[in-house]
């Protein structure tokens, strides 16, 4: 049994907002850096080398890589043999939150209410989301999301008929309309199976893998491998301008599902592929 | 073609972009987004005056992350102009001349671009950090409540833009997808 203060959280949630609005992963800086040598576009290849200029102003300068900073998806992966004390986890989790987008200069996002749309002016609430493990370590994970690349993101309930090839569709059908609103380079989560909700957020946690490491299951990395092809050859290209790098990577998680279903989730991310991780 | 351009934009100006060009603005811009834009559009509804006036202008649809202290704006890259769509073609119709944004616009904007002899120009989306190097001056002169989504006033220099559409139709989203699809 490991006891953790919650006061911990909130300081590592804090810091965790701030560095993943200024410093990508080392896998995303990589993969940006050989689609500038793999660009076959002169005008594609000249937005890749400003990306690379506005990466390094951010974290130079401290100028959040992108204006908008996102509304913050939190993963908490609890072991089952932490106990938690100091107060309530979730409070916790959103005063990170709070203090990292006020004290880091960064946007403020978030409506109260998706009609209403008054502004928190804290960025407060994120989308938290927990899963048990076993042990006793807290593993957290901050994605700030972005909405341009959001809002192009799909949800497809196929039919058990429709098989493969009725998923490799689906997802280049989101890729094909996300066209340029997504900020493209993008990066192609994919979830498939379980049910309505869990797909969505299988495709959103195939965003945090890193775009250098490919699924285990050979199959799904074929498919993997295959669609970032195609998308590449749709001529989309950066920012949408033509060319010929669309995707940086397309990542698949799949789950058992229904007898009578096939869910597929597409949640498109931009270039900004933010993500912190830390364990606790 | 590389071009440098007065904003206010002329209509000598914005009749002689063409979509595919890499254009350098320098002069006073303004922002507006979701928020802004409603705002407006419920003011033309009740016949009252714009806090800002159309003519002339070029709208960059975007809102700013704050700013550390002793610089003008935070991070300050476009949004996804499709929101705007539905208010953009009064805007024009107003004498808008030109819009900064990201994405693809709807047959009625594109109608009212050529209508107008206007320009809607795409930024890098996403290189927020950069473009934010091309801004001097930021000055919140409407809907202050607003916060990001308030209208600004910007003085820009050198900012770098591209031409997506241009006065006479012509959409670089879908000649240069097809120049390198295969």
């Amino acid at each position: 049994m490991k006891t953790i203060n919650v006061t911990e959280i909130t300081k590592n949630i804090r810091e965790m907002c701030i560095e993943a609005n200024h410093y990508l992963t080392p896998d995303m800086d990589c993969a940006l850096k050989k689609a500038m040598t793999a660009e076959k576009s002169p005008l594609g290849k000249q937005i890749l080398s400003q990306l690379q200029d506005n990466l390094q102003i951010a974290g130079d300068d401290m100028i959040p890589i992108c204006q908008d900073t996102g509304m913050a998806v939190v993963f908490m992966e609890i072991g089952q043999d932490v106990h938690f004390e100091g107060g309530n986890l979730e409070d916790a989790v959103n005063e990170g939150v709070r203090q990292g987008y006020t004290d880091g200069f960064l946007r403020k996002s978030v409506v109260k209410d998706p009609l209403i749309r008054e502004n928190t002016k804290d960025n407060t609430p994120a989308v938290i989301h927990y899963e048990m493990t076993a042990g006793d370590s807290v593993k957290i994970t901050v994605a700030p999301k972005g909405f341009g690349s959001e809002n192009m993101s799909r949800v497809f309930m196929l039919k058990p008929a429709d098989g493969i090839e009725g998923v490799k569709n689906a997802v280049l059908t989101a890729v094909k309309d996300a066209g340029p609103n997504a900020c493209p380079p993008m990066v192609v989560g994919v979830g498939i199976g379980g049910t309505f909700e869990k797909c969505a957020l299988l495709a959103k946690k195939a965003l945090t893998r890193p775009v250098n490491e490919h699924s285990d299951i050979p199959y799904v990395k074929e498919m993997e491998e295959e669609l970032l092809e195609k998308i590449n050859r749709t001529g989309i290209g950066p920012g949408g301008l033509g060319g010929t790098t669309t995707a940086l990577a397309v990542n698949i998680n799949t789950y058992p599902t229904h007898i009578a279903g096939l869910p597929v989730a597409i949640n498109i991310c931009c270039h900004v592929n933010r993500h912190a991780v830390r364990t606790i | 073609m590389d071009r440098h351009i007065k904003a206010p934009l002329t209509d000598e100006d914005a009749r002689s972009l063409r979509s595919g060009d890499y254009v350098y603005i320098t002069g006073t811009i303004y922002t507006a987004r979701d928020a802004a834009h409603l705002r407006m559009y419920e003011a033309l509804d009740r016949h009252e005056p714009l806090p800002v006036g159309m003519a002339h202008n070029i709208i960059y649809y975007m809102g700013p992350s704050p700013a550390r202290e002793g610089r003008p704006i935070g991070s300050a890259g476009p949004t996804t102009a499709s929101r705007m769509d539905k208010y953009a073609p009064r805007l024009l119709d107003l004498g808008l001349k030109g819009m900064i944004g990201k994405g693809k616009r709807s047959d009625a904007v594109k109608e009212a671009i050529v209508r107008n002899k206007a320009v809607y120009f795409a930024a890098v989306g996403g290189a927020g950090a950069l473009l934010s190097r091309s801004i001097t001056e930021s000055e919140v002169v409407a809907y202050d409540d607003l916060g990001t989504e308030a209208i600004r006033r910007l003085e820009v220099v050198d900012f770098p833009v591209i031409v997506v559409i241009d006065a006479e139709g012509n959409d670089l989203y879908e000649s240069a997808v097809r120049d390198f699809s295969c």
